[in-house]
């Protein structure tokens, strides 16, 4: 994702002189080509995010579009203060960029777990949040964040994700993307991914098929503005919605239950939610990124098995 | 057109300090000897040295002014009110319900570059806009107005040292060395001294001056850059609450407000000095 991240914002930069690139001393074999052709508007401030999106905030105010560039916590949690009071507060062009979201950093530890980024950042005011499921999507979403006015938050996860969009998808602000849809009648179950965790939802969607039940699977980039409308949609044709993220509490889950629990429901049913996503405690066993995720329950078969578990005591609303 | 001058900045300067200590005292508010301390400063800024245009507060070519200690609102508000951002009038209105005048700092207020009130933020910000100024080829400089206090915020020194490495000699910042924090002394809490070597160290232009003495104020801000390439730094040796004798140096008056036998002597002070 970062590779389809930094790509883009070349070619966005190469048309427009205002972008320029904020990082933290890390970047290595990924910002060089960008600090090479525009040298002018890149700046490595060194280990001190604080000054790092003061500065961003600053040169926004002079009328530049800047991006903040640095891994997981850093550009977001040692500086949030400066994210909450200079950024988004003045309303700022300023985009927090944070590479390896989630679990991506595996086996480094709680300190590179990004786990919490996603709560902090939806709360502050004007900020547009997003967490691309892969390469198309950050892609994508780089592009709509250069265009939007005002303040954002990229969460990344590393490199080498897998496409998961076999053609390139509607990129609307604040919209869920679908990416699977049950062909034989109404769907029973609805899976909401965020960020990187769409593979896990499209795997537990296989799972589910196998044992008969077409999901319905959407990737929400947007945690903010959140697509409300969708949400609701299916919280009415489906049993079960399940969100699946990688991330812990004030995420993806919140903004579903939000949604689903002040919508307008007509007097009809209302679909249980099933929340997979990482538990408050920190991950403190090594592993990898995919074994990590199965330590914290975000493996395809237990939510299949979960869902499948909670459809069958499910008053059916339709049969399928 | 832009304005920048007025014919008497100590004329400024006791008219600052009035309506400070009437916008405190009407609005019960804290901080009016942060106010008095830097008033000096506000006046020969605004009075000799800012290029700003009062018709115009985004005009882009003017010079920018963070008052990073955002603490000290009443005294900014004043000033800009003087300069005519905005009524005088307005003033009486600092704090009030439904104000703009926000008791910190508020960039919803014309005139205002950034909100401040958490200190340690002003000086980024600031670096931010003078790159961005510098890297423009534009002629505005960047103007920080600190508090000796605020010093203790490492975001301070994070970009104390990465404005030298940037060369950004349109940078100023003026430190408001009155020796007195929230809680204590300066000396007490976490001493500063030796100040002007730390900023040396740090690959600063460095002048220390009396922030009382308007000629040697507006001397120095004239003359910034100090050393070519590289950002400046104005110590001011300052007096917390200077010009009131019952506030002078008192830590009570960092919180208090005068009531009004009060303000009717510190307005005699001010008026009589």
């Amino acid at each position: 994702m970062r590779t389809a991240f930094i790509e883009a914002l070349e070619q966005i930069a190469a048309r427009d002189p205002r972008v320029w690139l904020l990082c933290g001393d890390l970047g290595y074999s990924v910002l060089e080509r960008f600090a090479s052709r525009f040298p002018d508007r890149f700046v490595n401030a060194g280990v001190a995010e604080q000054n790092m999106t003061g500065m961003a905030a600053g040169l926004a105010m002079a009328g530049k579009k800047v991006f903040t560039y640095s891994i997981a916590n850093f550009p977001v949690m040692r500086c949030l203060e400066q994210i909450r009071n200079d950024v988004a507060y003045h309303n700022l062009d300023v985009t927090i960029v944070a590479v390896g979201g989630g679990l991506s950093y595996g086996s480094l530890g709680y300190s590179h777990h990004g786990v919490e980024d996603l709560a902090a950042m939806r709360v502050l005011p004007n900020m547009a949040v997003l967490a691309p499921a892969d390469p198309v999507e950050a892609r994508l979403a780089t592009a709509a964040l250069a265009v939007r006015r005002g303040p954002g938050y990229l969460r990344l996860g590393k490199a080498g994700e897998p496409v998961l969009h076999t053609r390139e998808p509607a990129f609307a602000s604040g919209r869920a993307i679908e990416v699977r849809h049950g062909e034989t009648g109404p769907p029973q179950v609805t899976l909401l991914a965020t960020g990187a965790a769409l593979a896990v939802a499209l795997d537990a969607a296989q799972e589910l098929a196998e044992q008969g039940i077409e999901a319905t699977v959407a990737s929400m980039p947007w945690i903010a503005p959140f697509d409300d409308d969708y949400v609701r949609r299916a919280a009415r044709s489906a049993s079960v919605v399940a969100t699946i993220e990688e991330h812990g509490a004030g995420g993806l889950a919140e903004c579903v239950a939000m949604a689903m629990a002040t919508g307008p429901n007509h007097g009809e049913p209302v679909a249980t939610l099933l929340p997979f996503r990482l538990a408050r405690e920190p991950v403190t066993v090594a592993g990898s990124q995919g074994e990590l995720r199965d330590w914290s329950g975000l493996d395809p078969r237990r939510i299949a098995a979960a869902v499948s578990g909670v459809l069958s005591k499910a008053v059916p609303i339709r049969s399928a | 057109m832009p304005s920048c001058a007025v014919e008497s900045t100590p004329a400024l300067a006791l008219r600052i300090r009035e309506h400070s200590l009437r916008m405190v005292h009407r609005a019960r508010a804290s901080h009016i000897a942060s106010s008095l301390s830097m008033t000096d400063l506000l006046a020969v800024l605004y009075g000799r040295v800012l290029r700003v245009d009062p018709a115009r507060p985004d005009w882009p070519e003017r010079d920018r002014l963070i008052v990073s200690k955002g603490h000290a609102a009443a005294a900014l508000y004043a000033v800009l009110a003087e300069r005519g951002f905005f009524p005088v009038e307005e003033l009486d209105r600092y704090c009030e319900s439904g104000s703009r005048l926000l008791g910190h700092v508020s960039h919803h207020v014309p005139g205002v570059e950034l909100s401040t009130g958490s200190l340690g933020h002003g000086l980024p910000v600031g670096g931010g806009m003078a790159l961005a100024s510098k890297r423009g080829g534009a002629g505005w400089r960047v103007f920080v107005l600190l508090s000796d206090g605020e010093l203790d915020e490492g975001s301070v020194w994070e970009q104390a040292l990465l404005a030298p490495q940037l060369g950004l000699d349109n940078l100023v910042a003026i430190v408001d060395y009155n020796k007195m924090q929230s809680f204590g002394s300066v000396a007490e809490v976490a001493d500063l001294a030796p100040l002007a070597d730390k900023w040396r160290a740090f690959r600063w232009g460095v002048r220390e001056i009396d922030g009382h003495d308007h000629t040697a104020i507006a001397a120095a801000l004239g003359q910034a850059p100090f050393e070519p390439g590289r950002p400046s730094v104005v110590i001011a040796h300052t007096v917390k609450g200077k010009g009131v004798s019952f506030m002078e140096q008192d830590l009570a008056w960092h919180y208090r407000s005068p009531d009004l036998a009060q303000l009717a002597r510190a307005l005699d002070e001010v008026r009589n000095r």
